[in-house]
């Protein structure tokens, strides 16, 4: 197998740099794995180190600093034989430090190669994630105040499963290359090298020095044991193969009359927790069922089980346009939360509408024909008043039928949800 | 009869399915999350792929690589989050990488209102990106259109090379209504352009009639190059003045030369009418209701709905507004759509109505515009 050197496209690396080094072990390394361009990307991002990919014939992503391990893992989801070598530099580390870390919690099958030399070469020698406090960088002082981080350290304990340290000068590069390479899972080589055109200009750094500093570093067992596990990608194609499918939407066919074929406004003023928005779907089905178009427009906070909580249903023989209801012709007014946010409603309304008012909540008088059906005296829990306040509806043949809300019931629930939502119809009486 | 009944976000994740997506990848963020949740469901069984991405940046990069090997994609989000994929649709804009992206509209600036409504992205979708090349922005006005504009942003999206935008809202994603979904005429589905065989592969050579470079996935049998810098069309980076000047001419022209072919929108011209109602998304809804009503009383006015926003349908803007004297644009923001109006009809009386509360835009607020400008 030949090199995969782009001769096209030669390195253009300061002289000395390590990367060029790093550049034509990689390319030793795909050889030695017998590796077809066509079988490799290298994804890069921004600094010298996101040219790698232009020198190479092979797949080539070249993307926005930091962010080369995003394409990398929505690329080998989409080609699963692809091997996905990234490059990134320390500055990309600290930009993209979120992605290295879910990249490490995921185990999908990349390999990182960190190409480490301790500032930004391209931008003026700045201070990186890994730059040495004492160093002497293009931003000042500021290095002096942050302690740089051990990527492997962090990259093990986020749950990379092949973590290696290494110098760009070691001996046995190729084989550090290719075992990173070959490793089943996410793996990361963290490569220490010299940046002659910013970094040596004011810090010594020789290879020896390298070496030196890398035996100091601890030692971290490789491949990591605690963090072996299965490849993320085959992992999750055996799960996905699991999920069932879903059927298309189903439908709910117009099957009976309803009590009368004119727009119908209804508003249902709850709180969170009290599944206000689930009574709106149902009374939304119940119309269905006799034929209407019907629109659902929700309102409440972000909170889950606090706050009010309002739904605004219309049942029309035509097509709806408007979602929101200035006049309704139903309230169910069932918390104090969700009357407060709404109280200028009670303003116009004229003696055609219809209140429910759920026990303990208060509204402003109006003329409005006002029912009190006593929830609590028949032991209804406040979770189930809007559902209630529903079969109230259907039993005075206000709005829906018993028969609409029973299907809608049968269509949205199952087992015993439907069981006890049919027994609390049976249950419900409207004084 | 029958009808199924969905919300906006749901319809969206159904239209992608049907429009051949296979990658979504998302954060969850009200009041997109919905769509997450129903592609989690209906991806996977399907051998698609559906991630929740550590951040948003992480979200649409994905859905970048997945798209490079040769996956229809889709990500969804609110502002705060549009906020984030910026780098990444200047990205998918200039390398010409195809994804649909929704942004279901709440209310800004900043994380803003998550739970109500707004259209405060309609300029920001447009001009948020760097280098400020266009892009395109759909429009659904109701639960049905959230279905159908997907599967027009997916067809768009690969067509175009591009990323196409679903400028959906809380009021249509979160709000559930009755849809015949035998009842559409589904468009034909589009996929990107192999090159032709027997020529080397030149990842951003177009053809003679298309301005859209040929499409091959990263990971097939030929070596494919992306590259977010500027570049040539062998996808390496270039410094030549003159090129990089050809090329990004046709990144421009490639839609708004085309925007004819793509400016959906719905119309209702009354002969006698000196007024134009324009407006999109859930305000359109309001807006028919005051037509109706205008009709009815027998001051009739006429109505156009976009659905496409950009490129701006200028052409179609002008014909629609020939007859009339004066165009009452109505928005879910304080005045944002109304600029590209007032720059398209100098010669036109505009006037504007716009709310940025969380509340819909009533009929009769609109009526009262009507009447008193």
């Amino acid at each position: 197998m030949g090199s995969l050197l782009n001769k096209s496209r030669p390195p253009v690396f300061c002289p000395g740099c390590s990367h060029d080094r790093i550049t034509q072990t990689l390319d030793r390394a795909f050889q030695n794995m017998g590796l077809r361009g066509e079988e490799i990307v290298i994804v890069t991002d921004i600094g010298c180190s996101g040219l790698f990919d232009t020198f190479f014939n092979t797949h080539a992503f070249h993307g926005l600093h930091g962010r080369a391990l995003t394409y990398a893992t929505g690329l080998k989801m989409a080609q699963p034989h692809l091997h996905v070598i990234v490059t990134m530099g320390d500055g990309g580390l600290g930009i993209g430090g979120a992605h290295v870390l879910s990249a490490c919690r995921r185990n999908l099958d990349l390999t990182l190669l960190v190409l480490n030399n301790f500032n930004f070469g391209m931008t003026g020698g700045q201070f990186s994630a890994t730059t040495p406090s004492t160093a002497q960088v293009g931003s000042g002082f500021l290095n002096r105040l942050e302690l740089p981080f051990d990527i492997c350290r962090v990259a093990a304990s986020a749950g990379a499963g092949y973590v290696r340290r290494c110098s760009g000068y070691a001996k046995n590069l190729l084989q550090e290359i290719e075992n990173a390479v070959r490793f089943d899972g996410f793996s990361i080589l963290d490569i220490w090298g010299i940046c002659p055109g910013r970094y040596t200009k004011r810090n010594r750094l020789t290879p020896q020095i390298i070496e030196e500093s890398l035996a100091k570093m601890p030692p971290i067992k490789n491949p990591v044991p605690e963090n072996q596990r299965e490849e993320y990608g085959r992992h999750y194609r055996d799960l996905a193969a699991g999920q069932k499918q879903v059927s298309p939407p189903k439908k709910m066919t117009a099957q009976f009359d309803p009590v009368e074929r004119k727009i119908m406004k209804v508003i249902i003023l709850g709180n969170a927790g009290q599944r206000i928005i689930t009574a709106g779907e149902i009374l939304c089905l119940a119309g269905l069922t006799a034929g209407f178009q019907t629109t659902q427009k929700n309102e409440y906070n972000i909170t889950v089980l606090r706050g009010h909580s309002i739904t605004e249903v219309i049942l029309s023989p035509h097509v709806i346009g408007y979602t929101g209801i200035e006049r309704p012709d139903v309230i169910l007014a069932l918390s104090q939360e969700g009357v407060d946010r709404r109280i200028d409603l009670f303003d116009s309304l004229d003696n055609s509408v219809l209140i429910l008012l759920a026990p303990g909540v208060a509204i402003p008088s109006c003329k409005a024909e006002i029912l009190q059906p006593n929830f609590k005296s028949q032991k209804i829990k406040s979770t189930d008043w809007a559902l209630a306040a529903l079969i109230v509806l259907a039993k005075m043949n206000r709005v829906i039928h018993l028969e609409m809300l029973k299907t809608a019931l049968k269509y949205k629930f199952r087992n015993t949800i439907l069981k006890s939502s049919l027994d609390l119809l049976e249950r419900v009486r409207t004084d | 009869m029958a009808f199924c009944l969905m919300e906006g976000n749901e319809a969206i994740a159904w239209g992608a399915i049907a429009s051949g997506c296979r990658f979504f990848a998302g954060y969850p963020i009200t009041p997109a999350t919905t769509i997450f949740n129903t592609m989690l469901k209906l991806l996977p069984p399907l051998g698609g792929i559906c991630l929740q991405g550590e951040d948003e940046i992480a979200s649409i990069g994905y859905c970048l690589g997945a798209s490079m090997g040769g996956t229809k994609a889709m990500t969804a989000t609110s502002g705060p989050g549009i906020s984030l994929y910026s780098e990444h649709i200047s990205f998918a804009i200039g390398s010409e990488i195809p994804i649909v992206i929704v942004d279901v509209q709440r209310l800004g600036p900043s994380t803003g209102s998550a739970t109500r409504g707004a259209d405060g992205d309609i300029q920001f979708l447009r001009w948020g990106n760097s280098g400020g090349l266009p892009v395109i922005v759909l429009a659904p006005v109701d639960v049905s259109d959230c279905y159908l504009m997907t599967i027009n942003a997916f067809n768009l999206a690969e067509e175009f090379r591009c990323p196409v935008f679903i400028a959906s809202n809380k009021e249509i994603a979160m709000t559930r209504e009755n849809i015949d979904m035998d009842a559409f005429d589904i468009p034909n589905i589009i996929e990107r352009t192999p090159p032709p065989a027997g020529k080397p592969f030149i990842p951003f050579e177009v053809s003679l009639e298309s301005k859209v470079p040929y499409f091959l996935p990263i990971g097939g049998d030929v070596i494919v190059r992306q590259t977010s810098s500027t570049h040539g069309t062998d996808g390496y980076i270039t410094t030549d003045s003159d090129e990089i000047a050809r090329i990004q001419d046709r990144l421009n022209t490639k839609l708004t030369s085309k925007v004819k072919s793509f400016s959906f929108h719905e119309t209702i011209l009354e002969k006698d009418a000196d007024t134009l109602l324009l407006t999109y998304g859930i305000t359109a809804r309001a807006a028919r209701d005051v037509y109706q009503v205008c009709k009815n009383s027998g001051s009739p006015i006429s109505l156009l709905i976009l659905k496409t926003l950009w490129p701006v349908p200028e052409e179609l803007i002008k014909e629609k507004a020939k007859h009339v004297k004066r165009v009452v644009v109505v928005e879910m923001n304080l005045g944002q759509y109304v600029r590209e109006i007032e720059r398209i009809l100098p010669d036109k009386s505009i006037d504007f109505f716009g709310q940025m509360d969380g509340r819909l835009i009533s009929p009769k607020q609109i009526a009262k515009v009507l009447a008193h400008g």
